[in-house]
């Protein structure tokens, strides 16, 4: 079950948690400045809010492990893109001293597991997805 | 970021038009967005064609594609862009170099497996892209016997996406037209035998002889005319006579189609998907007899995205049979008025005009009267009140009338006839002969005109251009001055007559056709 701090115990929750801090590092290391961190309101949670030379970007981190069931950017659907906007919304609402244009990045992670390899982690920065 | 291009054909009737298909890569969430007018079969394309890829051994590229069909104007439909768009795709992608798309046309559907599968309309698909130089066309397979028909084209069958992937490395050397290799194509393209053998008769007649039509040696001399000038034929009597036979043996005494008709024909079956895999090209004349509960629409052609040809336009350069005509329905009938008339049938709906052609022999039965027993006698005699009879008469008259040159009246044969006739009736290869013979004498005196028989000649032509004698036209002449013909009527005569004197050998028509072309109509049934 989730708790109120955002920990949980669940298998999925756990992965995203780790393809999140995974993103969030990538992201700095390229340069990004991280804003925020799963921001909540009402509606649901932003995963990272960020800005990039002046660009405010609400970025998407979309963990699988495996392609068995389609790559991480196939399962972003239209409905999950239809709510990161409107939460982008309320965030900026939030935030009014925060102004620029604004982007919307997707955050592919990526974690393969074949037996007798070392684990092999990918994550894959997509500007401007949707 | 991507962009590659294929060429594909649109067939619109029986209209091929070329169609580039356009591939973008462009990163994003991966979907794949059609756009160019797309039918509900296009559309389904999408799954199709990723299947394809992947179970071909090819990654599908996880971005977002657009694929682009030009011109967007144009509405396209089916599955035959399939191919051409997996490749855009794949060099798009960077799997295969980008084709060229002056140097070739792609056509096929392609099964979820990557097989590609046999499309209808190849051969008008073939002949736009020939038309318009490009000569190489990648096809199916089961394709590729029908592509070869057409002059100049560079034919590359496929049996599948593999193979047109390594085609388009020049890795791959087509083996030229094997048609139907694969198991699971042969078996559903196997015609149902077994007890449905009945259902897939011999359809040119070809097998049916003339000399069966026993006591009916007007009724073969009807059929004979028909045949040698091209004249629409009308046959009335009771049950039983012997018109349907006659109807079904006329195919029998055409010659075969040249090879412009052969191709004409061909492509009207092949986008009507009514063309045998093996044997593409149609050399005998087509024959059609539609049950009489036929739409207007089963008859001329009829859809919504796509117009599919009727029975018409699938009986072009050969017979359409219409039994038991009067109980068409009216506008069935009437629906046969501007081929007959024009040789074309246009089908026009709110997104586009449709053309096909169907310029074909009409031969039209019919009983006397609803109960089908007028003119039997004995117990079997008809009992409808005369104003029925001539109701149920009055719905074949006037304008489709108008356009049939012989009407015949056929009594059923006495015992005296059926036995005079048994060992004199000539046999479909003897008439065929006389056929070959007066159509080609036909065609010598029309030379230089837009006509090949004697049907299609317009009547003040006809009389203008080869005047005959005052005192050979003596009896039409009278006749018509009585009254019992018609103006029309006289020109039907005099094209019916020319025909006569082109099956006897004679260079003008006598009195003798005069009169024998004047008794193969029905008295008091002029338009």
């Amino acid at each position: 079950m989730t708790s109120r701090r955002g920990t949980s115990c669940r298998a999925k929750d756990v992965l995203g948690r780790f393809g999140e801090d995974l993103a969030a590092r990538h992201l700095v290391a390229s340069g990004v400045e991280i804003l925020d961190r799963n921001w909540r309101c009402r509606e649901g949670e932003l995963d990272i809010v960020a800005r990039e030379a002046g660009t405010l970007l609400f970025c998407e981190v979309k963990t699988r492990t495996g392609t068995r069931f389609g790559t991480p950017a196939e399962g972003v659907s239209e409905r999950k893109v239809a709510r990161v906007r409107l939460l982008a919304v309320r965030w900026l609402a939030a935030h009014p001293r925060l102004r620029g244009p604004v982007r919307f990045d997707l955050l592919a992670v990526s974690r393969e597991a074949t037996p007798g390899l070392p684990e092999a982690i990918r994550v894959e920065h997509r500007r401007g997805a949707f | 970021m991507a962009l590659a291009r294929a060429l594909a054909v649109a067939v619109v009737g029986v209209q091929g038009h070329l169609v580039e298909v356009e591939a973008h890569l462009s990163g994003g969430l991966p979907g794949l967005a059609l756009i160019g007018l797309p039918d509900a079969a296009l559309a389904e394309a999408r799954g199709r064609i990723r299947a394809a890829v992947l179970n071909s051994g090819q990654k599908w590229p996880d971005e977002r594609i657009t694929l682009g069909l030009f011109p967007a104007t144009l509405p396209k439909s089916g599955s035959a862009f399939d191919l051409a768009m997996a490749l855009a795709i794949l060099a798009a992608a960077g799997v295969v170099p980008s084709p060229d798309p002056r140097r070739r046309v792609m056509l096929g559907e392609l099964a979820l497996d990557g097989r590609v599968r046999p499309v209808r309309g190849v051969l008008p698909a073939v002949l736009a892209a020939v038309d318009a130089g490009v000569s190489r066309v990648v096809v199916p397979a089961r394709n590729a016997a029908e592509a070869a028909l057409v002059p100049g084209a560079e034919v590359e069958p496929v049996p599948d996406l593999r193979s047109a992937i390594a085609l388009l490395r020049g890795e791959y050397e087509p083996e030229p037209a094997r048609a139907g290799t694969d198991e699971a194509d042969r078996l559903a393209a196997r015609p149902s035998t077994g007890p449905w053998r009945a259902l897939h008769p011999p359809a040119d007649g070809t097998d049916l002889d003339l000399a069966d039509v026993a006591g009916q040696s007007r009724g073969r001399l009807a059929v004979e005319v028909a045949a040698a000038g091209g004249h629409h034929l009308f046959m009335q009597g009771p049950p039983g006579g012997g018109k349907t036979m006659l109807a079904d043996r006329l195919p029998g005494l055409l010659p075969d189609l040249d090879l412009a008709s052969a191709i004409e024909v061909t492509a009207v079956h092949s986008v009507a998907g009514v063309l045998p895999p093996d044997t593409p090209l149609v050399r005998r004349p087509p024959y059609r007899s539609p049950h009489h509960s036929a739409t207007p629409g089963a008859l001329v052609g009829a859809g919504t995205s796509v117009i599919r040809p009727g029975l018409a336009c699938e009986a072009h350069r050969g017979v359409l049979f219409l039994d038991e005509a009067p109980e068409f329905v009216r506008p069935a009938l009437d629906a046969l008025r501007q081929p007959l008339e024009s040789g074309v049938i246009e089908i026009a709906r709110a997104r586009m005009t449709t053309r096909f052609p169907a310029r074909f022999l009409l031969v039209l039965a019919a009983n006397p009267c609803p109960c089908a027993k007028a003119q039997a006698r004995g117990a079997r005699a008809c009992e409808c009140p005369s104003a029925v009879r001539r109701r149920y008469q009055a719905r074949l008259s006037g304008p489709l009338l108008d356009r049939i040159d012989l009407q015949v009246e056929l009594g059923a044969p006495s015992r005296a006839e059926l036995r005079a006739d048994a060992g004199s009736a000539e046999s479909s290869a003897v008439v065929a002969e006389r056929v070959a013979a007066a159509r080609a004498a036909m065609a010598t005196r029309l030379c230089g005109t837009p006509w090949r028989t004697n049907g299609e000649v317009p009547g003040p032509t006809l009389r203008r251009g080869w005047p005959l004698a005052p005192a050979v036209t003596g009896a039409a002449d009278r006749a018509y001055e009585t009254g019992s013909l018609t103006a029309r009527g006289l020109d039907r005569v005099l094209r019916v007559a020319w025909t006569l004197a082109d099956l006897r050998g004679l260079d003008r028509p006598g009195t003798s056709e005069l009169g024998l072309a004047l008794s193969l109509r029905i008295p008091g049934r002029e338009a």
